[in-house]
């Protein structure tokens, strides 16, 4: 039992920081559908940066240096593939969903790609510091275990979520970025410079959601690597997962926590068929779907996506 | 402040360049941006993968061309990928036009195709080979309109957001394949080898060309269809503005679900084929990527079934010729393909951008505030 809820934890956090970059782009009115592209090349970036760093360390890595490191080269390197998709759909106004999909396909080829050239031979040693527990875990039993055991990545996800929620909600800043992905004539007419919130939304998202590949491949399957696609995979359960929690980065922690729990099940039953597996896989997906339908028959005004999601804004058209 | 000062302070306002929408290009300039922009992305890549081997640009073109045509093998093999890549293309359009964003492609692809195997897996051998193949088009057909009319239907109800629902159907419809080879394949290998019975007869001696005939005349078909008929109209009315649909009498729950069992159906076509004609077995990467491919061969085509004819080639063309660069390249893993497509994707993306709007800039001596484009303050 507390093994699986220390790993539903692990996969939440993945999801968590996926779902928490999708909110802040989506609030911004920017359907994208590249953030499993992005989450890759977080990854990408990230591993880079714990090679680098392991290279320069010669075999006496420090911790803090480390995550340092690898979380700015990993935000980096996901903000920059989140450049290319504000680039095209900010200023050239060009489809989002087009243009999301563009950049999945490119950033899983550039993640595999990179990757064959990333030096992994101290991965093992950096994937065990990353992820090495609270300090004082191992004294508080079972409660330690589950809720302090993991690496600093996980808290990290939590206070970017709880972070993002109240900038979304208390602040000047939060109001103005939903104003822009509510109405950018309105946001514009009251003055609010659209493109500049719009191009930060993006990049930050994409800098955030690009920490949850990196968490995955550095600290639940400590730096082993194989290809891309399961990173991808995550980060369509990750889009998934922003209609689950109805736009709200703070639900997105619990909700994380139940789709991790879901996927993670069917791996850790021991005594059901690889067919019952499947069909506990495919649980997430379908609760997705309910719960895309049953909000939209209820019609919340609360609970809708942005009003102009997916729509370009051109200050000249009416 | 009188007028004159007034207009020279918008003068001095008047930003270093502005954007003003198109009415419409002549085409020949459209093809010739188009042109700029695949050359332009297949030059860039060249130029990438040159310098990540000892290979040069040339030899990069040389066996982009020689992977993709460089024997009547390979040339049947880029034909019958166009023909797949181009059935999910005119599967996706009239819902496209419709704006309703089928990204379900996948899905839709997916359950077809083991509905067909399903059918060789449990009647193969038993019945007649023709009774299979019957049984194979109805089911694998009836599969993909369920697929693709599930989410249409919510859609017109509850106006529930039909880009996620068919993403996540996707996922539902992998999950489906993984299953049932969980139940068939008892080693527990997860894979299905290919099964001996209902496969599609040789047209002339060669497996390829039934599939290539079919969809190019159903590409046809479908031109015609969203041109010529009262239901095309209807779609391309819902698609611009839903408002005036309501207004001149045309029942838009009826258009979407109806575009989506034609949708749905003829992914269920292309599942068909590949279980029946190309791999006689279903695997979670059957649908190969396909739903997704096809979104940018109809939006490249903007939205033409004829024109989808030469946008898919294309991208069979630099997906076939990438795997040649490839091996002659000596990259280890494919994904360099995946790179280059992705290129050549985000220049063409961007070059709609300077089909849609023109860039104007600040002319030199401002007089004038009035421009040709934009309306008179």
């Amino acid at each position: 039992m507390i093994t699986f809820l220390v790993s539903a934890i692990s996969i939440a956090t993945v999801l968590l920081f996926g779902c928490v970059g999708e909110i802040i782009t989506e609030k911004a009115g920017h359907l994208n559908l590249g953030i499993p592209g992005i989450m890759c090349m977080g990854t990408a970036g990230g591993c880079l940066g714990t090679s680098l760093y392991m290279g320069i360390a010669n075999g006496n890595p420090s911790w803090l240096l480390l995550v340092l490191f690898s979380l700015v080269f990993s935000v980096i390197f996901a903000a920059a593939t989140g450049a290319i998709y504000a680039l095209l759909t900010v200023s050239l106004r060009c489809n989002q969903n087009i243009t999301g999909l563009a950049i999945t396909i490119f950033g899983a080829g550039a993640t595999d790609f990179l990757m064959s050239f990333v030096d992994r031979t101290h991965f093992d040693a950096a994937g065990k510091l990353i992820s090495s527990p609270l300090p004082f875990a191992k004294n508080l039993g079972w409660f330690g275990e589950i809720f302090l055991g993991h690496g600093v990545f996980v808290y990290i996800a939590i206070a970017v979520a709880l972070a993002c929620t109240f900038v979304l909600n208390k602040t000047r800043v939060g109001l103005h970025l939903r104003a822009v992905g509510e109405s950018p004539a309105t946001a514009d007419a009251a003055g609010i410079n659209v493109t500049a919130y719009k191009y930060v939304a993006i990049l930050v998202g994409s800098g955030i959601a690009g920490l949850g590949g990196f968490y995955y491949i550095m600290d639940y399957i400590k730096g082993s690597w194989e290809n891309a696609s399961i990173i991808e995979a995550f980060g369509w359960l990750a889009i998934a997962l922003v209609i689950f929690v109805l736009w709200k980065p703070h639900l997105g922690i619990l909700g994380a926590l139940l789709f991790g729990g879901c996927y993670i099940v069917a791996f850790v039953l021991a005594n059901v068929t690889s067919t019952q597996k499947e069909i506990i896989k495919m649980l997430p997906y379908v609760i997705t779907i309910v719960v895309l339908i049953v909000t939209s028959i209820f019609d919340d005004k609360e609970n809708q996506p942005p009003a102009s999601l997916g729509l370009p804004y051109f200050r000249e058209d009416r | 402040m009188d007028n004159q000062q007034k207009k020279q302070a918008q003068v001095k306002k008047e930003p270093f360049f502005r954007l003003v929408k198109r009415d419409t290009l002549p085409v020949g300039k459209v093809i010739l941006i188009y042109a700029i922009a695949i050359v332009g992305s297949l030059l860039l890549s060249s130029i990438i993968c040159s310098a990540f081997s000892d290979k040069n640009p040339l030899q990069f073109f040389s066996s982009l061309f020689g992977g993709a045509f460089g024997s009547s093998r390979r040339i049947w093999l880029l034909l019958q990928d166009t023909a797949l890549l181009l059935g999910v293309a005119i599967a996706l359009v009239p819902a496209f036009k419709m704006k309703f964003w089928n990204l379900g492609g996948n899905g839709q692809i997916l359950v077809s195709c083991l509905a067909a195997v399903a059918c060789m897996y449990y009647l193969g051998g038993k019945i007649p080979d023709f009774l299979v193949i019957i049984l194979m088009t109805v089911t694998s057909i009836l599969a993909g309109a369920i697929w693709g009319v599930l989410p249409a239907i919510f859609k017109a109800l509850f106006n529930t957001n039909e880009s996620l629902f068919t993403l996540m159907l996707n996922y539902i419809a992998s999950g489906l394949v993984a299953m049932f080879i969980s139940i068939w394949v008892k080693s527990g290998s997860g894979v299905l080898y290919p099964l001996p019975n209902g496969h599609f007869p040789n047209l002339f001696g060669s497996k390829y060309l039934l599939t290539i005939i079919v969809f190019f005349a159903l590409a046809v078909l479908m031109f015609v269809y969203l041109k010529y008929t009262k239901q095309g109209y209807e779609i391309s009315v819902v698609g611009d503005s839903p408002n005036t649909a309501k207004y001149i009498g045309i029942d838009v729950k009826k258009v979407i679900i109806r575009t989506m069992i034609i949708s749905g159906a003829l992914c269920g076509v292309v599942g068909l084929f590949v279980a029946g004609s190309i791999e006689h077995t279903v695997s979670t990467a059957s649908a190969n990527n396909m739903g997704f491919t096809a979104i940018m061969a109809t939006w490249l085509a903007a939205f033409n079934p004829l024109i989808m004819m030469g946008t898919c080639g294309f991208i069979a063309f630099v997906d076939k010729g990438m795997m040649e660069v490839r091996s002659a390249f000596g990259f280890t893993n494919d994904s360099i393909a995946n790179i280059v497509i992705g290129l050549v994707y985000f220049c063409v993306i961007a070059c709609s951008f300077f089909i849609t709007y023109e860039v104007k800039f600040r002319k030199p001596e401002a007089r004038s505030t009035k421009t040709e484009g934009g309306k008179p303050l």
